[in-house]
């Protein structure tokens, strides 16, 4: 019989290999796909709350939507200053773009 | 609306599932190639997707395909084709930070699963009722009207940016 925990310990797993992306990737666009999974994480656990605690209101799927649509907006903004990155520097490793580091 | 499969069934769905989606996600955080990675990616939508139907979740299961695997993924790749020589194999593609970043995600995911065990939710007895959707749209327009609408101002503000950002001077 699948319980809530099921989900979350899914998405807790799936959040530490978001981050572990986040940490480890050094291209810059790796680094936003990990974004992305680390994203998909919380939905799962937006989600599983909304079947689990709140069947009712169905408060955590709305969410989930709003989640969803910043994450394309990030995505757009994020993907336009990797694109301006390139021109500028002929590549987007993160650990050679450090213009703002003295 | 309740799915009308057995819990053995569920139970094995939601497995396979999620050894579709660790293994994928993991595959997406270490391969070499950073094209492949975005196949991968697709196939980790996918299967949240999955996750969402299990969950009685259907609009949100469709929004996940249509956004993310439709749009954000194409966006992905697109990104991978303008920023050419990025996708050759030879590239180093993880930082040396490597070990440090297993040591932190284990300690961090051994924490939250026996933080995870130790939690009682309240657990509702209830079912999700009807159709989820039908009380989605309901919800977006009544409770939620005011976040709806600034969201799609700030989506829109976000492409406005993101295409000013890029364009060449």
């Amino acid at each position: 019989m699948l319980s809530l925990y099921h989900y979350l310990s899914l998405s807790a797993l799936l959040f530490c290999i978001g981050i572990f992306g986040v940490l480890t990737r050094r291209n810059a666009i790796g680094i936003l796909m990990a974004i992305e999974l680390l994203f998909n994480a919380v939905n799962i656990n937006f989600v599983a709350f909304a079947r689990y605690i709140d069947p009712q209101g169905l408060t955590g799927q709305v969410f989930t939507l709003f989640v969803i649509t910043v994450a394309a907006a990030e995505a757009a903004v994020g993907l336009a200053i990797i694109i301006l990155i390139y021109r500028q520097h002929k590549g987007v490793e993160v650990d050679k773009v450090n213009i703002m580091k003295w | 609306m309740e799915l009308s499969l057995e819990n053995g069934t569920q139970t094995a769905i939601f497995y396979i599932l999620s050894g579709l989606i660790v293994g994928s996600a993991f595959m997406v955080v270490s391969l070499k190639n950073i094209f492949h990675s975005a196949l991968f990616l697709v196939l980790c939508f996918f299967s949240v997707a999955g996750i969402y139907i299990l969950l009685s979740a259907e609009f949100v299961a469709a929004v996940q395909v249509l956004i993310y695997v439709g749009a954000i993924t194409v966006l992905l790749i697109f990104a991978i084709m303008l920023t050419a020589q990025l996708y050759s194999p030879s590239i180093r593609q993880s930082n040396e930070q490597v070990i440090p970043g297993i040591i932190i995600v284990g300690t961090l995911l051994i924490v939250t699963l026996s933080v995870l065990r130790r939690t009682s939710w309240r657990i509702s007895t209830q079912g999700i009722e009807g159709q989820s959707t039908v009380s989605i749209g309901k919800s977006l327009l009544t409770t939620y009207v005011l976040p709806f609408e600034v969201v799609s101002l700030v989506l829109i503000a976000a492409l406005i940016g993101a295409i000013i950002i890029a364009r060449k001077e």
